[in-house]
């Protein structure tokens, strides 16, 4: 155990009832490290911080705070303060003394002369004096000083939030958790508290953990994060290791706008995606199948030439600085940047920095397809392949109306072409040889023997593959028709659903 | 030109208006009027003297006031972990709990007392040998459900990540009770003693039914002297226990505004 590992979570997992919602994390946190947990909504990243701070105790494994096991000491023993979420405040008390409610808790030893000459450690609060000056430096370090005697209620939002800030810092924690603290505040707003939190967190050589699900905040403001995604860590790493380079394809896709493809390496450090052969740095075994990612950024678009890729311009979005692409190649579509002004429907010869192509090991255990969307029949769509999906998953308390919209409390939402990251379990796909049972087909390209069941991996006619785990064995080149249930199709909206609301 | 009658939306409280001046109003003028008159209708301030220098008037003003104080209070202290208990999913999964003690309030006042009469007399709390111990049981009894309602809403609001946060900040569970809980539930407490004090205040039923005519409160004086034909001192005691009830309105209006300007209980 080193020294400066300030909290350590040994193999933790909570569950509620049934559902696991944090499973089997191990990570350290290094004393004064601004760290932040990332991921999706029910991701299970507050409930670890929870876990952290005291309100929740892991249902298996270890909390170490500063190499002590601290898993289950009470909330009020941890030397941690948390800024919550919606601030918390006790509306009942003035900016002054919600600031200071911990300070008039505390008690600290103080030694005490009998008459009899004996010395006593008795326990006793800290004065008022104390009190004050400790108060009006947090208030400080806030910017809130000429508030102490307002009333909760007569706050903006942001100052709401400082005071929560100063509630916290003041009681001198050695660690401060913060659950997306931001979330309540206009865009302006956020990003200001951003740089001054960071400003803080300099300022006070404290560790600061911090809860979000805004991967640019994450980006601006930590020095380690850690992605998440149901229950488990996917990545932990600085932020410009994250982004360039992710360690799957979730992450990727989470963090920052991306390319990502299913690829093949067809040779020493050569892989093939879009039916064509890239050069890249990545040294993986030759034959194995990749996921490839690309930034937007690192597309280099030129005149049309023989020697390079040809895609065509489907449309642009004028983003202020550079322009936004969307090229058709072949049957795919790739994001790219410019800062010129390319007509649509021109061609365009695409080039792609060798190390600017990003390699990770896909992931055998699920399907998972980052670029798809839902049609105006409710139904997503990969590429081409249109399945039946349940989107009242989008939004937990929601039907699907007579026309076919989205519903819940009376707000309509209309999700045509709305984006969506799509998982299906491996064993939930099922293949079939009659080719009326699906609409969507492939061709099997490849079949492994995995002891007691084949790993099929099958590529549809619009280039998506799926990978299936069945008792069947398959012929390679067979046709298929490939079947998921409807329940069995999660999705994930890229986005906030607020934005698709229509009114009824 | 004709002026034609058109329907505004003004005269909608037409009824009200009525209702008010019939029901509210006059009956507070008659009583002021009686107060200050004799029993042939000159001015007078015979019932307000008669009411000062008789001591027994007096102590048994006096001894409303203690007796809905008690029940107040008793009822609180019974009410307020019942409601916090309650209002916790944990204990009280569907509702089912709750419903029952409310369930009380659906039947008759009348009989209910009666019922507890015959009851308490067969667990020995006679209303001839303990006429005190049998009104204040009946009382807090009567008014209970009244306590527990405002609490259990009260408590069902309560702002969990406050009580987080006072935990996170270094409160011990206790302090956490002391320091936010009670402060956030003062509203519901207010509400609820207002609940009880007042109507303790001016009943008499269940005094009168549970000592068995030896404790008299204030509501039965009023209703004595009624009963008597005296309509003046009668009146001035009704002035007496209105003025109370405004005062106790006043007291714990600035109370329950406090601590929460913009919910309100009221």
């Amino acid at each position: 155990m080193e020294d400066n590992h300030i909290i350590t979570l040994d193999h933790i997992s909570k569950s509620f009832g049934d559902s696991l919602i944090v499973d089997d994390i191990s990570l350290f946190i290094k004393k004064g490290e601004f760290v932040t947990f990332l991921g999706p909504s029910g991701c299970g990243k507050t409930t670890t911080l929870r876990m952290i701070s005291g309100f929740e105790m892991p249902s298996k494994g270890r909390v170490l705070l500063n190499g002590k096991d601290v898993t289950n000491l009470p909330p009020y023993k941890r030397p941690i303060n948390t800024v919550f979420q919606r601030y918390a405040l006790f509306p009942h008390l003035d900016v002054y003394d919600n600031v200071a409610f911990g300070l008039k808790l505390k008690k600290v030893p103080v030694v005490i002369k009998k008459r009899n000459g004996k010395e006593v450690t008795k326990m006793k609060h800290l004065p008022a004096k104390v009190i004050d000056q400790k108060v009006a430096r947090a208030l400080k370090i806030v910017d809130l000083e000429d508030l102490e005697d307002r009333s909760i209620d007569t706050l903006s939002g942001g100052q709401q939030q400082r005071v929560a800030i100063a509630r916290a810092i003041v009681n001198e924690p050695e660690i401060l958790l913060l659950d997306e603290p931001l979330g309540a505040l206009d865009l302006k707003m956020r990003k200001e508290m951003q740089l001054e939190l960071k400003e803080m967190h300099k300022k006070l050589g404290i560790t600061f953990i911090y809860v979000t699900h805004d991967q640019e905040e994450a980006l601006t403001m930590s020095d380690t994060i850690v992605v998440m995604k149901s229950g488990v860590v996917q990545q932990i790493g600085t932020p410009t290791q994250i982004y360039n380079e992710p360690q799957n394809a979730f992450v990727a896709d989470f963090i920052g706008e991306s390319n990502i493809y299913s690829a093949n390496m067809v040779d020493k450090r050569k892989v093939r995606f879009l039916n064509w052969t890239w050069d890249c740095v990545d040294d993986f075994e030759i034959n194995e199948n990749v996921d490839v990612v690309v930034r937007p950024e690192d597309v280099i678009l030129m005149g049309p030439r023989t020697t390079n890729l040809i895609g065509t311009i489907k449309s642009k979005i004028f983003k202020g600085v550079h322009y936004e692409y969307t090229v058709i190649v072949g049957k795919s579509e790739l994001q790219a940047r410019d800062t010129r002004d390319l007509k649509v429907d021109s061609h365009v010869s695409i080039k792609i920095d060798p190390q600017n192509i990003q390699i990770m090991k896909k992931q055998y255990n699920i399907n998972a397809f980052y670029d798809a969307y839902i049609t105006k029949d409710n139904k997503v769509a990969m590429t081409d392949d249109e399945f039946e999906c349940d989107l009242t998953q989008l939004l937990p308390g929601s039907k699907i109306d007579d026309d076919g919209y989205l519903v819940k409390n009376g707000v309509r939402y209309n999700l045509t072409d709305a984006p969506v990251a799509v998982e299906i379990e491996i064993k939930a796909i099922a293949l079939s040889d009659d080719i009326s049972a699906s609409e969507v087909h492939g061709v099997i390209i490849n079949s492994i023997w995995k002891g007691d069941y084949y790993q099929v991996l099958v590529r549809s006619s619009s280039e998506e593959d799926y990978i299936i785990d069945t008792q069947d064995s398959w012929n390679i080149n067979d046709i298929v028709s490939i079947i998921v249930k409807k329940d069995d199709i999660k999705l994930r909206l890229k986005g906030d659903i607020s934005k698709y609301e229509e009114d009824a | 030109m004709k002026r034609t009658l058109r329907f505004q939306r003004k005269y909608l409280c037409i009824p009200y208006v009525v209702f008010l001046v019939l029901f509210i109003v006059l009956p507070i003028v008659l009583i002021i009027f009686y107060a200050f008159t004799d029993n042939k209708g000159f001015f007078s301030f015979d019932a307000l003297v008669d009411f000062f220098t008789t001591p027994t008037k007096i102590s048994i003003l006096l001894n409303s006031v203690f007796i809905a104080l008690q029940t107040t209070i008793i009822c609180l202290i019974i009410s307020y972990p019942l409601a916090y208990f309650l209002a916790n999913k944990k204990f009280n999964r569907n509702g089912v709990l709750i419903t029952l003690f409310i369930m009380p309030m659906w039947i008759n006042f009348v009989l209910r007392t009666g019922a507890t009469r015959d009851l308490l007399t067969w667990l020995g709390i006679n209303g001839g040998k303990v006429p005190y111990l049998a009104t204040l049981i009946g009382m807090v009894y009567n008014y209970l459900p009244f306590t527990v309602l405002p609490l259990y809403t009260t408590m069902l609001k309560l702002d969990r990540s406050q009580i987080e946060a006072a935990s996170d900040l270094g409160a011990t569970p206790f302090q956490v009770f002391l320091r936010n809980i009670i402060p956030q539930s003062l509203p519901g407490v207010v509400s609820a003693a207002t609940m009880v004090f007042m109507p303790t205040m001016s009943s008499y039923v269940i005094s009168d039914t549970l000592s068995e005519g030896k404790i008299t409160l204030f509501g039965n004086s009023i209703y004595i002297s009624f009963s008597n034909s005296q309509w003046n001192t009668g009146s001035f005691l009704a002035l007496i226990m209105l003025i109370i009830i405004f005062l106790s309105m006043l007291v714990t209006h600035r109370f329950s505004r406090e601590p929460e300007a913009r919910g309100g209980t009221w």
